[in-house]
């Protein structure tokens, strides 16, 4: 079991979901606060999730509020750079690209298609490092 | 000065450490939860007694600075370290730190500027501005015990600079010396982590001397 999860995580860093600053968190935890990465993470979904749906919101309004937009990935991909989210982190970058931009065309496009790519790194992430972390 | 000599500081009456366990009490400010998670626990690690707070508004509001008659900051626990993230709403970062630089009762507290975008006029606004440092986001452990050790390092200068200043004070009492004031500048800051120019307000010695009293 022990192996499996060692095996799941490493893939997690190979694929390049996480990355060393994952380890840098992992290295703060110790037998006095054994759950300490497992409480970063559960404050980075519950974050991320409010910021994922503000941003939808914000995209379905139709008349895009570039800083407002720019403003919620800053935020999001401030979370994702500290807890070693290393492709969400890249996926705002990309987007927030778009933003600063203002290119609206090129944001209907193919940032949607990112929008959703992202959404789905997210929840890979949330559910691969919720079952490492259930087995561990 | 020999490295030994450091630990030995005695701090006087008026700031809550001990020579025994010094103890630094942080301020950290921070907009994101995840990131004040994670200030908090590499402050903890590094033996620091930690206070979150989610703006610059409450962050002045904590230290007595919002308004209110008589700040009273120096009554509680007192805060020797502040800790900021840059981009806030509100009251960013720099925005906070000029305000505690503008008053007369905090502006000794170091500030520290935390930030995950490395602009370079960014960097230079916030050491002109007197922050002690800036340090680029994600935050290491390895930067928190840098800028907890610069700190203590500072403060036990301060120390020394203070009692020599008191016996030269006494010396020129006995002799009966010209000028009581000394110029500033001088013993301050011998400090090799210091990478960047001019960061340090340079104190007079009798501003120094009263403000630990």
């Amino acid at each position: 079991m022990q192996r499996q999860v060692a095996l799941i995580k490493q893939s997690l860093f190979d694929q390049g979901y996480l990355d060393e600053q994952f380890i840098e968190l992992e290295e703060l935890q110790d037998d006095a606060n054994p759950n300490f990465v497992e409480e970063v993470a559960t404050l980075y979904f519950k974050d991320s999730a409010r910021l994922i749906s503000n941003i939808e919101q914000a995209l379905e309004r139709g008349s895009f509020d570039f800083n407002r937009l720019d403003n919620y990935m800053h935020q999001f991909k401030g979370s994702s750079t500290s807890i070693g989210a290393s492709k969400v982190k890249t996926e705002c970058t990309m987007f927030r690209e778009y933003c600063r931009v203002g290119n609206a065309e090129g944001f209907l496009t193919i940032p949607y298609l990112r929008r959703v790519q992202m959404f789905e790194d997210f929840q890979a992430t949330e559910e691969r490092a919720r079952n490492v972390e259930k087995e561990a | 000065m020999a490295v030994g000599e450091v630990m030995r500081m005695e701090i006087p009456a008026g700031g809550d450490m001990s020579v025994t366990s010094p103890e630094l009490h942080v301020l950290a400010v921070d907009d994101s939860i995840v990131d004040r998670k994670v200030i908090e626990r590499l402050l903890r690690i590094s033996a620091c007694k930690v206070t979150t707070v989610e703006s610059g508004a409450r962050a002045l509001q904590y230290l007595g600075l919002d308004g209110d008659k008589g700040a009273s900051g120096l009554k509680d626990l007192k805060v020797n370290l502040i800790v900021t993230d840059y981009s806030m709403p509100g009251l960013t970062g720099y925005d906070l730190l000029k305000k505690i630089k503008e008053s007369s009762v905090f502006r000794e507290i170091p500030v520290v500027i935390m930030s995950s975008e490395n602009i370079l006029p960014r960097i230079e606004q916030c050491l002109r501005e007197g922050a002690e440092d800036f340090l680029l986001k994600p935050v290491k452990l390895a930067d928190v015990k840098r800028i907890k050790e610069l700190i203590m390092r500072n403060e036990a200068e301060d120390c020394k600079t203070l009692s020599h200043s008191n016996k030269r004070k006494f010396a020129e009492y006995i002799d009966d010396a010209s000028s009581p004031s000394p110029s500033s500048s001088s013993t301050h800051d011998e400090s090799a982590a210091k990478d960047f120019p001019s960061s340090k307000r340079m104190k007079s010695e009798d501003e120094k001397f009263s403000s630990l009293l």
